[in-house]
């Protein structure tokens, strides 16, 4: 019975599973092996040993791509959980917030490619209608994605129009603070503030800790409003790491070159992420829980 | 004392004003990009690049639309969508619940920390992915077929895999228990008893499926290149990308809007399974 057991699970499974090894773990070990060869496609592999790393660390656009991806990352990500926590906590002591929260979602499910044109227009310096609100202040706007200092702000202010997904998840995590721990608050006599800084900041704080990861996971990889909108221009100011390792691998052919930067954003995504995961444990609050989320 | 109880309640009153405020000034620029697309899209070129932006369209240029979707064949770029999408729906459905069903109800050795490998598999930057799996499917000349953008939906995802196992684990064992007695078979108790239940969850799941395929952009950009295969996200684009563009904003909001429209009427009709998919999972943003 067991094993019949046993037989009929792994049945059910084989497929995800066949597909994780196929399309996940092959293709990412597959990179590895290709990140030190040479190869174009219509030649086979050549084997060139650690040649295509050497090359990534001595060629200056590798380190600017990274570095503007860093900038681009390190700005929107903690922007886009703070906005979209304070939203969250604002639309949470409202009452009939539905029509509030509906507004702030929609532009979450609104398709990339679309929402890129739409922003395209909308920070058009001469025309759009950010530099028009910024106008009605009597300030002039800045050359968003024109001038190659605020390329990347406007790509950052755009990604800020998403923020919908990361406030349904605290809505969600707010409605899941017991309010008994209020109530025991407010007979201690704490303010407002110490409240939110007692109980509600340390009870969302898994919510944080998984938006923090998967936010820069997703944000390092940032491929469709760059390479829609700018095409990593203006001067390369918005040439992110995707757009490297795309223009790599599609353009010019170089497949082994384009995997080994892939790896070392692979590495690089990895290191923060086990750096954050190791300082989890000081700031992540786990109600009578050990580990992570899963 | 009354008095100060009056004023007490007029703060209150004053601050949920106040909030109330905040949320509709930020709910509207949220809003407002959309407004702008369908209103840009109704306008004639030269109230478009106006200054100050006008809202209302004057007069209504309804063939900005006619225009934009005949200028590139829009109509063959939708059924090419359609098509990939309904089948990558069936497919990350079908896929899916076979493992969810296989991890929720089944004890097998490793089956913990198999799963658990699948869901890491949720962290793995899909850009390193990518050049192996063009590799693959350029050797099975699977390029220039919608084969790379369907098949890998039958072979499961991890983030459908853990929402509908997770709503698997919450039915009750003794309802499968019985059929099992009856002498059902595995495949009938999933299809008889558990999918019914389980339809709210296979309707989140669907609905991401669908939203996922139809806003694909970098797949069928690297897997596509014959013109007659594009699907509407690569349509777009390419639009966005005819020199003259510059001049032709309306016509491009029009097909914006065009492309928006149908998952905005997904999102209407099914709205509380969009938050109930995020919220079960946690994951996705």
């Amino acid at each position: 019975m067991q094993r019949r057991e046993a037989l009929y699970g792994l049945l059910f499974i084989c497929p995800a599973v066949l597909g994780m090894l196929i399309f996940n773990l092959g293709p990412i070990l597959a990179a590895l092996f290709f990140s030190f060869t040479k190869y174009s496609i219509i030649t086979k592999p050549k084997w060139t040993g650690l040649a295509n790393y050497q090359k990534a660390f001595t060629e200056e656009l590798v380190a600017q791509s990274f570095g503007i991806t860093a900038y681009y990352v390190l700005v929107s990500v903690p922007l886009g959980i703070g906005l979209a926590f304070a939203v969250a906590l604002l639309l949470n002591r409202i009452k009939g917030a539905y029509i509030y929260r509906t507004a702030f979602y929609v532009p979450s499910v609104v398709p990339t490619v679309a929402s890129a044109v739409i922003w395209l227009v909308i920070l058009n310096p001469s025309v759009g209608l950010v530099n028009y609100f910024i106008s009605l202040f009597g300030v002039k706007g800045p050359g968003w994605l024109i001038d190659p200092d605020w390329a990347t702000p406007g790509l950052i202010l755009m990604s800020l129009w998403s923020i919908g997904t990361g406030m349904v998840l605290y809505l969600a995590g707010l409605q899941g603070v017991p309010e008994h721990l209020y109530e025991a608050a407010e007979i201690d006599g704490a303010r407002a503030l110490r409240r939110f800084l007692a109980i509600t900041l340390p009870m969302m704080t898994p919510t944080l800790f998984f938006h923090l990861v998967m936010g820069l996971i997703a944000s390092f990889q940032a491929f469709n409003a760059p390479f829609i909108m700018t095409r990593g221009g203006p001067v390369n100011s918005t040439y992110y790491i995707s757009l490297l390792i795309y223009d790599n691998a599609f353009r010019y052919f170089k497949m082994g070159y384009a995997s080994a930067t892939a790896w070392m954003l692979f590495i690089l995504v990895l290191l923060l992420t086990f750096l954050i995961l190791k300082t989890s444990r000081s700031w992540v609050y786990y109600e009578g829980r050990t580990g992570g989320r899963f | 004392m009354v008095g100060n109880i009056r004023w007490v309640l007029a703060r209150r009153r004053l601050s949920t004003v106040a909030w109330h405020l905040i949320a509709l000034i930020g709910a509207l620029a949220m809003i407002l990009p959309l407004v702008w697309m369908i209103s840009a899209s109704l306008q004639t070129m030269s109230q478009v690049v106006s200054f100050p932006p006008s809202w209302i369209p004057n007069p209504f240029a309804w063939e900005n639309y006619p225009a934009a979707l005949t200028f590139l064949p829009f109509g063959l770029y939708f059924r090419n969508t359609l098509y990939v999408t309904a089948v990558v729906i069936v497919g990350d459905l079908m896929s899916n619940v076979l493992a969810a069903y296989g991890f929720a109800r089944f004890r097998f050795w490793g089956r913990d920390l198999l799963f658990a490998s699948l869901l890491s598999m949720l962290m793995l930057p899909g850009i390193v992915r990518l050049i192996p799996t063009y590799l693959l499917f350029h050797q099975l000349h699977w390029i220039n077929t919608f084969a790379p953008l369907m098949v890998p939906a039958f072979f499961g995802s991890p983030f459908y895999l853990f929402l509908l196992r997770q709503f698997f684990l919450g039915i009750p064992d003794d309802l499968t228990d019985a059929a099992r007695i009856d002498g059902c078979s595995e495949l009938d108790i999933l299809w008889r008893i558990i999918l019914p239940l389980a339809k709210p969850a296979l309707a989140t799941v669907a609905i991401f499926s669908f939203q996922a395929s139809w806003n694909d952009f970098m797949g069928p950009m690297i897997f596509l290149t014959d013109e007659r295969l594009r699907t509407v996200a690569l349509g777009l684009h390419s639009f966005r990308g005819l020199p003259y563009m510059n001049s032709l904003y309306n016509q491009l909001m029009a097909a914006s809007t065009v492309m928006v429209i149908p998952v905005l009427l997904v999102f209407a009709f099914f709205q509380r399974h969009f938050v109930q998919g995020v919220t079960l999972t946690g994951i996705r943003g």
